[in-house]
C-alpha cells in the first residue's frame, strides 16, 4: 500500500492530538497506509493513539534552528516558521515516499501549507473535502458547494494530490483491531532556507479583556428578545467575555435597553464579519440577518425549533438559553483547565 | 511602491440566490454567462487596503489584475472606479476551466511581468472559495506570504500584518516583496464617487493572452486540471450541519466540542 501523508496537529492540552488528526487518519486509511507528520516531540501515549487510528509511521519534524517548535505556549501558539517547516517536510516526504495523497486540516495554516506543497509537487489540490475515498482512477473527493446545496464528487489525477479536509466532516473512528500496529517513529530535521525566515512574528499580544466592538470583532455573542431581561443579558455578556467576544443585540434588545444602541446588529445597525457568531434568543428576522450574512460560522440557541435563524445557522441548539448558556460557561471553564481534559 | 491587487469576477450572490438549476454548464464548470457577476466582495477589501496604503505615501502605483472571460473586464472597471490606477486582464480561450494550479501559474506570470513590491488578494473568492491562490502565487514567485490579515501596515522594506491567532493577536513582518491576503476586517470599501466612475473609463486596461505570458495552452484550462468533476448532485441536507437538542449540559458539551474542533474557541 502506498503511503498517505497526514499532517497531525498536537495542540490539545498537554500535547494531545487534535480531533482533526484522528479524522484525517481515518480518511487516509481508505487511500493507503497513513503516515502521521507531527511538528513537536510526542509522548509514547500519543504515538499509541495515532496507531489506534491507523498511523503506520509517525514522522516527527523539527526545525534545526528552533528545535523546541511547539513547546512554546499552549493552545498552538507557534511561530510562523513552523508553517514553512511543514511545507518542507511534507514536500520532501511526499516525493521520497511517492505518497498516494497528502491530507491536511482545512484551517488557515492548513490551506497555506496545502497551497505551497501543491506548487512544489506540481500536484492537484482540493480544498474542504467532506469525504475522501479510493477509486481506480485516483482518490475521489466529496465537496459541498453553494452553501451545501450541491455535493460535488471529483477524481484527482496525477501524483500526490493535496487535499484539505473540512473540519466538520465525519466523526473519527479507530482502525479495526487487526489493522493496528505500533507505528514506527522517525525524526526528521529540516533546515529552512534563508528565504523562509523572511516571515517572522514581531509581536504577540494576548487578546485584551476589554470587549471589542461588534463591527471589528472576530467573535460576536448576541442576544435578542428571548434573553428576557436586562439581568438575562448579563449572561450573554459573560459568555462573550469567556470567548473574548463582542456583545451584540437585535433591535428588540436595544429598544428594551438591554444592550447599548451601538451594539445593534442588522440592516439599521452594524454589519459584522466575525469567524463565529452566537445568536441567543434571536428569531432571525430578515432585518437582523442582513447584518450577519458575512459571519463565517453561525451558532443559534433558541427554544423554538422553527425560528428562521436555524435556516442560516451552522449549528442550532434547540433549548432554553437560560439553561444552555450557564452550562456552556461551565463547559468552557472546564476545557480551559487542562487537568479536566481527558486524553482520547 | 508598486501594489498589485488580484481580483476575481464572481457570480453575484445577492442577485442569484438561491442558486438553482442552470448554475453548472454542461462541462460542470460554473456557468458564468448565465449568472450576474460582479467584482468579488473580498477583493473589494483588497483594493480598499491598497487605497489606504496609497493615501499614506506618495509613490504608490496600484495595478489590478484579473484572469477570466471577456466579461471579467467589468470587475476591473469597478476596481479602477474604487481607485486603482491601471488594470491587466488575462484572457484566453484556453483558460476555460482552469484549476487553482493553472490560475496561480497565470497570475504569478502576470504579476512578475508587471513588477511588484506587494501583492494584495482577497481571503477567498466567493465562488470557488478555496483560499489557496494567494499562497500558491507567492510560492511560485518565491516570496513570503501571510494569509487572512486583519490589518496591514506597509513600510519601506517590509509589510507588517495583524492576524487573529485564537488566544492571541499576532503581528507578522514580511520582507518585501511579499503577498498578503486580507479579511473583511481591514475596513469597509468606500462607495465610489460618480466622478471616480467616470474617470475609470479613461484608465488603461491592458489585455494579455497566454502567449504574452509565455504559457502554453496545454498547461492551463480544463484539460490540464488535476481534478475531474464526476458528479454534481443537489444535496437535501439544508439547514444546520449540527442540531443539538435535549439536556442543556449535553447540548453545551456538544456545542463546545464543535467549537473547539473547528478551532473557533
Ligand atoms: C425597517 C426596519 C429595520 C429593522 N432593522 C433591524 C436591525 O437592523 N437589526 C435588528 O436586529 N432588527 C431590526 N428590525 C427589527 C426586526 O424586524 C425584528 O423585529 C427584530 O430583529 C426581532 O428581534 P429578536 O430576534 O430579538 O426578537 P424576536 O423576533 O421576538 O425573537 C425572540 C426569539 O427568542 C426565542 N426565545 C424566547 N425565549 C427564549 C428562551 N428562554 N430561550 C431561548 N430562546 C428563547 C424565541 O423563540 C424567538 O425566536 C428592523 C425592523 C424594521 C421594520
Ligand atoms: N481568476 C482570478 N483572477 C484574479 N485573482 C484571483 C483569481 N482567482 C483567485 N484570485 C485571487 O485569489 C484570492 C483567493 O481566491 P481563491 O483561492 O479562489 O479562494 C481572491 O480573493 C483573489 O484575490
Amino acid at each position: 500500500m502506498q503511503p498517505v501523508l497526514v499532517l497531525v496537529e498536537c495542540d490539545g492540552a498537554e500535547g494531545a492530538v487534535c480531533v482533526s488528526g484522528y479524522r484525517l487518519l481515518g480518511m487516509a486509511r481508505r487511500l493507503g497506509s497513513p503516515v502521521a507528520v507531527v511538528r513537536r516531540p510526542v509522548e509514547p501515549r500519543v504515538i499509541a493513539a495515532l496507531g489506534r487510528y491507523g498511523a503506520t509511521r509517525v514522522c516527527v519534524v523539527e526545525d534545526m534552528a528552533e528545535p523546541a517548535v511547539g513547546t512554546a505556549g499552549a493552545g498552538g501558539a507557534r511561530g510562523v516558521a513552523s508553517t514553512a517547516v511543514a511545507v518542507h517536510a511534507i514536500s520532501e516526504l511526499a516525493w521520497q515516499m511517492s505518497a498516494a495523497a497528502v491530507l491536511v486540516p482545512s484551517d488557515r495554516e492548513g490551506r497555506e501549507i496545502a497551497a505551497r506543497v501543491a506548487v512544489r509537487l506540481g500536484s492537484g489540490i482540493v480544498t474542504d473535502a467532506v469525504d475522501v475515498f479510493a477509486d481506480p482512477d485516483g482518490p475521489v473527493t466529496v465537496q459541498e458547494v453553494c452553501g451545501g446545496a450541491y455535493r460535488v464528487e471529483s477524481v484527482v489525477r496525477g501524483t500526490a494530490p493535496v487535499i484539505t479536509v473540512a473540519c466538520g466532516s465525519a466523526a473519527p473512528a479507530p482502525a479495526p483491531a487487526e489493522a493496528i500496529a505500533e507505528p514506527a517513529v522517525e525524526l526528521m530535521r529540516v533546515t529552512l532556507p534563508e528565504a523562509d525566515r523572511r516571515v517572522r512574528v514581531v509581536a504577540r499580544t494576548r487578546k485584551p479583556d476589554r470587549r471589542p466592538s461588534v463591527a471589528a470583532a472576530s467573535v460576536v455573542v448576541a442576544g435578542g428578545r428571548g434573553v428576557g431581561s436586562a439581568e438575562g443579558f448579563a449572561l450573554v455578556e459573560k459568555v462573550a467575555d469567556a470567548l473574548g467576544a463582542a456583545v451584540g443585540g437585535t433591535h428588540a434588545a436595544a429598544d428594551l435597553g438591554w444592550c447599548p444602541h451601538d451594539a445593534l446588529i442588522g440592516q439599521t445597525g452594524a454589519i459584522v464579519h466575525p469567524r463565529l457568531y452566537i445568536a441567543c434568543g434571536i428569531s432571525g428576522s430578515v432585518h437582523h440577518r442582513a447584518g450577519i450574512q458575512h459571519a463565517a460560522t453561525i451558532v443559534a440557541i433558541d427554544r423554538d425549533p422553527t425560528a428562521p435563524i436555524f435556516r442560516i445557522a451552522d449549528v442550532g441548539v434547540v433549548g432554553d438559553l437560560h439553561e444552555v448558556l450557564p452550562a456552556l460557561l461551565e463547559e468552557l471553564a472546564r476545557r480551559r483547565n487542562p487537568a479536566a481534559t481527558e486524553a482520547i | 511602491m508598486k501594489l498589485v491587487v488580484l481580483v476575481k469576477h464572481v457570480p453575484d450572490e445577492t442577485v442569484d440566490r438561491p442558486l438553482t438549476d442552470g448554475v453548472f454548464a454542461d462541462d460542470l464548470t460554473v456557468d458564468r454567462e448565465a449568472l450576474t457577476c460582479r467584482l468579488g466582495e473580498p477583493d473589494e477589501y483588497a483594493v480598499e487596503q491598497a487605497m489606504r496604503i496609497a493615501r499614506r505615501r506618495m509613490d504608490v502605483q496600484i495595478c489590478v489584475v484579473t484572469m477570466g472571460p471577456p466579461g471579467a473586464a467589468r470587475a476591473l472597471v469597478r476596481a479602477l472606479a474604487l481607485g486603482a490606477d491601471e488594470a491587466v486582464h488575462v484572457v484566453d480561450d484556453a483558460l476555460h476551466g482552469s484549476d487553482a494550479q493553472a490560475t496561480s501559474l497565470v497570475l504569478a506570470a502576470a504579476v512578475r511581468r508587471i513588477g511588484f513590491d506587494l501583492v494584495l488578494c482577497g481571503t477567498a473568492s466567493t465562488d470557488s472559495g478555496m483560499s489557496v491562490v494567494p499562497a500558491m502565487v507567492a510560492e511560485r514567485l518565491g516570496v513570503p506570504v501571510a494569509c487572512e490579515a486583519d490589518a496591514v501596515w506597509a513600510g519601506e522594506d517590509e509589510v507588517v500584518v495583524r492576524r487573529d491567532a485564537g488566544p492571541t493577536t499576532d503581528d507578522i513582518a514580511l520582507t518585501l516583496p511579499a503577498v498578503v491576503s486580507v479579511t473583511e476586517r481591514v475596513g469597509e470599501p468606500r462607495y465610489p464617487a460618480y466622478r471616480s466612475v467616470v474617470e475609470a473609463r479613461g484608465k488603461v486596461v491592458r489585455t494579455w493572452s497566454l502567449a504574452d505570458l509565455r504559457i502554453r495552452p496545454d498547461e492551463v484550462g480544463l484539460g490540464a486540471s488535476a481534478t475531474v468533476v464526476r458528479s454534481v448532485t443537489p444535496y437535501a441536507g439544508q439547514g444546520p450541519a449540527l442540531i443539538v437538542r435535549g439536556d442543556a449540559r449535553d447540548a453545551a458539551e456538544r456545542l463546545a466540542s464543535y467549537l473547539s474542533e473547528h478551532q473557533l474557541i
